[in-house]
C-alpha cells in the first residue's frame, strides 16, 4: 500500500474531534540566540485543552527550545506565546499552570525522594505538613510509595524518572511539558512508563506536550504529532493520530499503528530532506 | 557484576578490614620507635642530637602542665582563626555569586592575599596589632592563611549547580534566598568541606608560623615552646612539643573528615561505599 492510499484512510479514521478552546497559542514565534543562530522561525501552534501533542523532529530542530519557551524559560525573539485561558500575575505574565519534566531526572542528590517531590510546594510556601497528602498522592501516581525515604542514588534510571514526573505532578498542573523524558531509558522501562503516562493522562485530563525524536513513541502516545524541521526550526507537518484510547501493548503491533508510523516517518523524512536541500 | 568461576573479586582498597587498617600503622609506629630507641642506645647518640623516645616521653611527662597550656593557646588560636575564616570565606563567596561585579573586582585581591607568603606579612601585622595584643596578631595571620581555600572552594561550589535544577527553580519563581538555601548551599557543601579540610591544616600552620615570627619572650603557644627548647638545647622537650603539634594537626584533619562523612555519606559519590 502506498502512502497516498494510507493517508486518506488514516485521516478518515481520526476522530474528527473539533479543537476545543486553545490553552496555549503560539503566533509567529521565533528564537534567535545571542550568537546569531536562528533556532526557531514562524512557529504557529495552538494546543487545545486535553490534547497529547508530540513535537517530533531531528536533533537541532529546536523542539526542546520551543518547549522551554512555552514554559517561560527564556524569552521569544519574535511573535508571542499566549495562554488565553490563564490569568495574569502581578508582572503581567500569564500564570503558567504547568509541570516540566527534563530529559535527565534532575533530582537533588542530597534530598530523599519525598523531599525532591515536595520542592515545588516548598518553594510556593506550603508547609511540609499541609503538603504531605499531595506529595503522597503524587508518589502514588507514579507507583513509588515505598521509596519515599530513599536517596536518588539508590534508585534505578526508570525510578528516578518517576520521581521527576511526581515532582512535576505535585503542583497539579493543567499542562505537562516533557522534554524527551524517556530517551535515556531502556526499551522495557520506556514501554512501561509510556503506559503509565497514558493511564495518568486519561485519568487526570491534562494537556501534554511531549518532545521526542522517536516516531514510534510519538505515535503510541499522542493524538497529535507536530513534525519539525531543522535549520531553522519550524513546523512542517501537523498530523492527527486518531487511534482510540486506551492504547495498550496490542496497539503497538496493530496495523493502524504501523500505518501511522509509516505516515509519520514519511513526514519526518520530508522534514529532514528539506533541511538537507537548503544546506 | 560478572561472576566467573564463583570467585569474589575484591578491590584493593577494600581488602583490609577496618581493625587492620588502624592496627597496622600503629604497629609500624611502635616498631619504628623500638628501633629508634635501640639505635640511640646502641650507637650512644647524644641526647642533644637525637633523644631516645623514652627520653621524649620523660620530657613530656615533666613538662606536662606547661605543654598543655601551650597546646591550649595554639589550639584556641587555630580554632578561632579557622572559624573566622569559615564564616568570612562563605560570606564573601555568597557575595561573589550574587554579583559578577563583586567577584571580578575583589577576587584578584583575595588571590594576592593567598600568594603572598604569610611569613612576609607577619612582621607588619605584628607591628600594627601585635605590640599591644599579640594573640590578635596571631589570630589575624592564621585567619589570612585559612581564608582562601574556603573562599575559592565555596565560590566554585555555589556555581556548580545543575543547570536543569536552576531551570526548575526559575519555573517555580524561586526567590534568591530560596535558590541559595535549596540549591546552592547543598551543591556547595562537598566543595566547602574539601576547603575546610585544607583550611584546618593551614590555620594551624598559620598560628605556628606567626608565633615563630613573633619571636622571643612574648609567645606562649607550642611554637614558642619549640623555640625556647631549641635555644636551651633541650631537644627532648622540642620533640615533645613537636609531637603535640603533629597530634593537633591530625586531630583537626580527622575531625573534619568525620564531619565530612557525617554530612555527605548518605548521598555524595565521594562518601558512598561502592557495592559493585
Amino acid at each position: 500500500m502506498t502512502m497516498d492510499e494510507v493517508y486518506p484512510r488514516l485521516i478518515a479514521a481520526a476522530a474528527p474531534e473539533r479543537p476545543r478552546q486553545a490553552l496555549i497559542r503560539l503566533r509567529k514565534v521565533g528564537k534567535t540566540y545571542q550568537n546569531g543562530t536562528l533556532a526557531l522561525t514562524d512557529v504557529d501552534l495552538a494546543v487545545a485543552d486535553g490534547e497529547f501533542v508530540s513535537l517530533l523532529g531531528p536533533s537541532g530542530c529546536g523542539k526542546s527550545t520551543l518547549l522551554r519557551l512555552i514554559a517561560g524559560l527564556g524569552a521569544v525573539s519574535d511573535g508571542a506565546i499566549d495562554w488565553p485561558q490563564s490569568a495574569l500575575d502581578a508582572r503581567g505574565e500569564p500564570v503558567r499552570d504547568l509541570g516540566f519534566v527534563f530529559q535527565d531526572p534532575t533530582l537533588m542528590p542530597w534530598a530523599t525522594v519525598i523531599d525532591n517531590v515536595y520542592l515545588p510546594l516548598k518553594l510556593a510556601g506550603v508547609s511540609r505538613r499541609a503538603s504531605a497528602p499531595r506529595v503522597e498522592e503524587a508518589l502514588a501516581m507514579v507507583k513509588l510509595q515505598g521509596f519515599a525515604h530513599a536517596y536518588p542514588r539508590e534508585l534505578s534510571g526508570g525510578m528516578k524518572m518517576r520521581v521527576s514526573i511526581a515532582r512535576a505532578l505535585v503542583v497539579k498542573p493543567r499542562v505537562l511539558l516533557m522534554d524527551e523524558p524517556f530517551a535515556a531509558l531502556d526499551e522495557i522501562t520506556r514501554f512501561r512508563l509510556n503506559n503509565d503516562l497514558l493511564r495518568l493522562w486519561q485519568d487526570q485530563r491534562w494537556t501534554v506536550i511531549f518532545v521526542t525524536h522517536s516516531v514510534f513513541e510519538s505515535v503510541y502516545l499522542s493524538n497529535r504529532i507536530v513534525v519539525m524541521s531543522a535549520r531553522p526550526g519550524r513546523i512542517i507537518d501537523d498530523l492527527a493520530i486518531g487511534a482510540p484510547y486506551p492504547r495498550g501493548d496490542a496497539f503497538r503491533t496493530s496495523t493502524p499503528y504501523n500505518d501511522f508510523c509509516r505516515l509519520v516517518s514519511g513526514a519526518l523524512g520530508r522534514a529532514m530532506a528539506g533541511a538537507d536541500e537548503e544546506h | 557484576m560478572a561472576v566467573t568461576n564463583g570467585t569474589k573479586v575484591t578491590p584493593a582498597t577494600q581488602a583490609l578490614p577496618l581493625g587492620a587498617r588502624i592496627a597496622i600503622p600503629i604497629i609500624l609506629g611502635l616498631a619504628v620507635m623500638a628501633t629508634w630507641e635501640f639505635l640511640v642506645r646502641y650507637l650512644a647518640i647524644p641526647k642533644y642530637v637525637l633523644p631516645a623516645p623514652s627520653l621524649i616521653a620523660e620530657a613530656f611527662w615533666d613538662d606536662f602542665p606547661s605543654l598543655m597550656g601551650s597546646l591550649w593557646v595554639t589550639l584556641s588560636v587555630t580554632l578561632s582563626a579557622f572559624l573566622i575564616a569559615l564564616v568570612l570565606g562563605v560570606a564573601v563567596a555568597i557575595v561573589f555569586v550574587q554579583s559578577r561585579l563583586f567577584e571580578v573586582s575583589l577576587f584578584p585581591y583575595a588571590v594576592v592575599l593567598q600568594v603572598t607568603p604569610i611569613v612576609s606579612i607577619a612582621p607588619l601585622v605584628l607591628i600594627w596589632v601585635g605590640l599591644d595584643h599579640l594573640e590578635r596578631a596571631l589570630l589575624i595571620l592564621a585567619t589570612i592563611v585559612a581564608f582562601f581555600p574556603i573562599l575559592s572552594n565555596t565560590t566554585l561550589g555555589l556555581k556548580s549547580v545543575d543547570h536543569n535544577l536552576q531551570n526548575l527553580l526559575d519555573l517555580y519563581h524561586a526567590t534568591r534566598w530560596q535558590r541559595l538555601k535549596e540549591l546552592q548551599f547543598p551543591s556547595a557543601l562537598p566543595y566547602l568541606l574539601g576547603g575546610m579540610k585544607i583550611s584546618g591544616g593551614l590555620a594551624l600552620i598559620g598560628a605556628v608560623v606567626a608565633e615563630f615570627v613573633a619571636g622571643s619572650g612574648t609567645g606562649t603557644g607550642l611554637a614558642w615552646r619549640i623555640i625556647e627548647a631549641g635555644n636551651r638545647l633541650n631537644i627532648p622537650r622540642m620533640f615533645a612539643a613537636l609531637m603535640l603539634l603533629s597530634f593537633l594537626g591530625i586531630a583537626i584533619f580527622f575531625s573534619l573528615s568525620a564531619l565530612e562523612y557525617l554530612l555527605l555519606h548518605k548521598w555524595h559519590e565521594s562518601a558512598v561505599g561502592r557495592e559493585n
